[in-house]
């Protein structure tokens, strides 16, 4: 028995693990429930399972790649960041990509990731010819867009079957370089604003200071990117386009002590850090490492918030409601003096498939420390999220109550019983499922 | 790449997790890959991967580790006399059954000892006669003292540890380096389900690491976690009369 969390280190679950490093050792795995795991980047507990956690971190290679069309076949346990490595160099990036280059592409099928382009180019959905499922009798099914397997795996958080290989297409890149505007907005109307006018762009996302308030309510940083071309970098650059700085990371060694993240140095760093950016708005050259993942640097930052863990809120709202219920979120956030610094807004592309997190509108996502407090607070949003016709992140998840999902997400129920009737429940089962009745 | 042409690798015992990393390793550095293990084929998805990341030539070569009499022919099968040559050949077994049955220990003392030396006695010669060459053997800490709990296979290592240093000793002024590497606990199918202690277990990929670390700088003995050189100078420093008590 391993002592086992997701990143946000709550909740703790002792399960049993094992490695996988083919397919036959995720064959013999079978015969008993069990969830597979990539890299442990779902921050509750979707990857935990006590009788069978599988690790399929050992499952990790590259089979193909088309250097005319950028189109890679590989196994589930390949990280984002091993393609990077492997890719950029030759001028491929991935067509979509989350907030962190360590998950597993199977992860990232799992959860149906998205990133800051996600309002135009969709989530990982969208790069994907074909993912190899394997089902409870072993049996492998290769299942494409358009089936149902694939839009039932594909943010089905792994409780379709174990994700074996996929192939994806990735995006060719001139240079390893974004050219990145930042536009600061004083309130969360100017934001969205901002946000709506520039749907044109790449890359969109905003950091809002979720402790500011009144008129300052919603106040932001709008990030818009887009990859540089040759001619955008100087001159002496120009000779080796993917030649980005390496960065120097660094590991959070231990725990940091609670106390440190409370309201007033968070309202403190929030401000400074809003100050500080309005100062530097305007296009500046940034590495892709430092612009798509800015937390990768700091190893195990997931530290910061000291032994008992944070868990993460992220809903998304329609359009419809969605001025109105952000408002009405960052007014219970802000009025509650708990937030985080990191708080992140952005705007949502359509709904694809049949239980992916994403719809248009914009989804918010903030962290807050494992306290009774803040998941009291969490369930205050819970209401409001729901009340404004919004769904939950199951990826972030990991405390969301059955009835808020089941009031919140109709397709719940869908996906439920599609599992009964596929044999699937009691199968393939996580914390997660098991908490919410999927 | 470089541009500058990088001189092959050989791997032998390709299938371990230890051997995986070292041969990806490598090959982001632009060698050449020769993997060889027995039934090779079921390695055509590591060369697959090898190629794939890295754009390297990678071969497969068969090799029956225990089958001293072919390993003369098994090097001189290999496509080019390797530059660097790697041996993750190792079967930790059971204790308590390789203490109870001479075959089982038999199997772990050829596995651990003769077979690797007598491929690296086949490559030191080759590479002597050219003049160039780096030899790894990884080795363990189990082979730094004996003891109860593992003494079959530690000794199988302190045979292969003695064996390379005198290696190094003879080629030292041969151009040809050998290095030993000690990993200490490492995470791989050898050791899943044992409880480890985390700060003592490193990850296949560190001891990748290590390995081309001490092949470049050519190290003699490398422990892959530092802690682990204190501990085994300890364990090393405790008199005998009463090691003997003891249950380390």
């Amino acid at each position: 028995m391993t002592r086992l969390s997701g990143w946000g280190r709550f909740p703790v679950a002792a399960c049993k693990t094992r490695r996988a490093r083919s397919e036959a050792d995720v064959a013999a795995a079978l015969d008993t429930p069990l969830i597979a795991r990539g890299n442990g980047r779902a921050y509750g507990d979707a990857a935990l399972n006590p009788d069978l956690t599988l690790d399929m971190r050992g499952t990790d290679r590259m089979i193909s790649f088309d250097a005319g069309t950028g189109v890679l076949v590989a196994e589930a346990g390949v990280l984002l960041a091993d393609v990077i490595a492997a890719f950029l160099p030759r001028g491929w990036f991935p067509m979509v990509t989350p907030g962190t280059k360590f998950v597993t592409l199977g992860g990232a099928i799992a959860a149906d990731v998205h990133g800051k382009n996600h309002h135009r180019d969709g989530s990982f959905r969208r790069c994907l010819d074909w993912i190899e499922v394997m089902g409870p009798e072993g049996e492998v099914t290769r299942t494409r867009p358009g089936d149902d397997l694939f839009d039932w795996t594909c943010g089905g958080m792994g409780l379709t079957g174990v994700i074996l290989r996929a192939q994806l297409r990735l995006a060719p890149v001139a240079t390893g370089w974004i050219e990145q505007e930042v536009r600061a907005a004083p309130n969360l109307d100017a934001a969205m604003d901002e946000m709506e006018m520039t749907l044109d762009r790449p890359y969109s996302v905003a950091w809002v200071d979720c402790l500011a308030s009144g008129r300052d309510l919603g106040r932001s940083l709008i990030m818009l990117g887009r990859h540089a071309d040759l001619s955008d970098l100087p001159a002496g650059k120009r000779a080796a386009p993917f030649a980005t700085p390496d960065k120097t990371t660094r590991r959070l060694p231990f725990d940091l002590p609670p106390a440190l993240l409370n309201s007033a140095t968070l309202g403190t760093l929030n401000a400074a850090y809003y100050a500080r950016g309005r100062r530097k708005t305007g296009k500046h050259l940034v590495d892709w490492d430092s612009y798509f993942y800015p937390l990768d640097t700091i190893l195990d930052w997931n530290r910061g918030y000291g032994k008992r863990g944070f868990v993460q809120f992220q809903c998304v709202l329609p359009m419809e409601t969605a001025r109105e219920g952000m408002r009405a979120l960052l007014k219970r956030i802000s009025a509650s003096g708990q937030g985080s610094f990191l708080s992140v807004l952005k705007r949502m592309g359509p709904a694809e498939g049949r239980f992916s997190f994403p719809m248009e509108g914009y989804t918010l996502a903030l962290d807050f420390p494992a306290t009774e407090r803040a998941l009291d607070l969490m369930k205050r949003l819970d209401d409001i999220m729901t009340a404004f016709g919004g769904r939950q992140y199951l990826a972030k998840d990991a405390r969301m109550e059955k009835r808020v999902l089941d009031a919140s997400d109709p397709r719940a129920k869908a996906f439920a019983e599609m599992r009964a009737q596929q044999g699937l429940t009691g199968r393939f089962t996580s914390l997660q499922s098991e908490r919410l009745g999927l | 790449m470089s541009g500058t042409e990088k001189g092959a690798v050989l791997i032998l015992g390709a299938a371990s997790d230890i051997a995986r990393a070292t041969a990806r390793a490598y090959a982001a550095q632009g060698h050449p890959i020769q993997l060889a293990a027995r039934n090779v084929d079921r390695l055509s998805a590591d060369k697959a991967d090898l190629e794939t990341r890295s754009g390297v030539t990678v071969t497969l070569h068969e090799l029956d580790a225990l089958d001293t009499a072919s390993h003369k022919g098994f090097v001189d099968g290999l496509p080019d006399l390797p530059q660097i040559a790697v041996s993750a050949i190792g079967v930790l077994g059971d204790q308590g059954d390789n203490a109870s049955d001479p075959d089982k220990a038999t199997a772990i003392f050829r596995a651990n000892f003769e077979g690797p030396a007598s491929l690296f006695l086949v490559l030191a010669n080759a590479m002597e006669a050219r003049g160039s060459g780096t030899l790894i053997g990884i080795s363990s800490v189990a082979g730094d003292r004996g003891r109860a709990s593992n003494y079959i296979y530690g000794s199988a290592k302190a045979g292969f540890t003695a064996y390379l240093s005198g290696l190094r000793n003879r080629l030292a002024k041969k151009g040809v380096h050998v290095v030993t590497v000690l990993p200490g606990f490492v995470a791989t199918a050898m050791t899943e389900g044992m409880d480890l202690n985390p700060r003592l277990t490193a990850q296949p990929e560190e001891v990748a690491q290590a390995i081309l670390n001490a092949g470049e700088k050519r190290r003699d003995v490398v422990y892959v976690r530092g802690i682990w050189r204190l501990i085994m100078a300890v364990i090393r420093s405790i008199p005998e009369g009463i090691f003997k008590k003891t249950s380390i």
